[in-house]
């Protein structure tokens, strides 16, 4: 079983690569039974919306278009 | 005709939005200003071959990473033996990680909800907090979070660029996600939810 502290490393690492499917079911189980984590994993979604939404981000809002 | 031409003034449009971008990856000021006017002639002197079909900020800021990443390159051959000062600020980083987590790996202080956190991303006062927040990080933390997050690189680029293994980029990458978790529920979310 999973802690808190290994989930929250494989939610980081799959925002950059695929996890493989052990810990993509591990990670699931997890979430099932931790509120504070599924929250956690909302954050990060976030954090990278925030990110790409930033003046010159990558998915930039783009203020030159005028 | 399809090219239209592109003009200075057009292209100096962007420089303050080019200034912040610098800034995130850059902590000295003076270097920052001198990658975003490195960038701003390279793009004059490239103007012809701007297709138009990319958003005109999009290429300057791909012109404009190019130019960070040299100057980070430079600074590191500059300081090639700050890298112990380096190995021992990001060894007081793992002690930050081991206090948001007990020993048996649950949370410390459990992530708090936030509510309607996309609102906050209409607000510019919410950009200028996240902007803090990235700044706070230690300086590899920010470098890789910046140009994994905001410059949009694959986690195997910035290895390359910052000469690190995978499992330190994951580590960086860990840290800084929960550091700026931890900085933006204080920052802002603390008071607006």
């Amino acid at each position: 079983m999973l802690s808190c502290k290994d989930t929250s490393e494989l939610v980081s690492r799959s925002l950059d690569e695929e996890l493989s499917w052990r810990q993509r079911i591990a990670v699931r189980l997890h979430l099932l039974i931790c509120g504070a984590c599924r929250r956690f994993v909302a954050q990060m979604g976030f954090i990278r919306r925030a990110a790409r939404r930033y003046p010159g981000g990558a998915g930039g809002r783009d203020q030159g278009s005028r | 005709m399809q090219k239209r031409s592109l003009e200075a003034g057009e292209i100096a449009e962007h420089r303050p939005a080019l200034l912040r971008y610098a800034r995130l990856h850059l902590r000295d000021a003076a270097a920052a200003e001198d990658a975003v006017q490195e960038a701003l002639v390279a793009a004059l002197q490239a103007a012809d071959s701007f297709n138009g079909e990319s958003a005109l900020q999009t290429w300057l800021i791909s012109i404009l990473r190019r130019k960070l990443v040299d100057h980070m390159r430079r600074g590191r051959r500059e300081m090639a033996a700050a890298d112990a000062g380096l190995d021992t600020a990001e060894g007081e980083e793992s002690g930050f990680i081991n206090r948001l987590f007990e020993s048996n790996g649950h949370w410390a202080t459990p992530p708090a909800a936030w509510t309607n956190p996309d609102a906050a991303l209409e607000q510019a006062e919410f950009y200028a907090a996240f902007e803090e927040c990235v700044r706070g990080l230690p300086e590899r933390t920010a470098e890789a979070f910046v140009l994994r997050e905001i410059g949009g690189l694959e986690a195997g680029e910035i290895c390359k660029e910052l000469a690190i293994s995978a499992s330190n980029y994951w580590v960086l990458m860990h840290r800084a996600r929960l550091r700026l978790r931890e900085c933006l529920q204080k920052r802002w979310f603390a008071s607006h939810t």
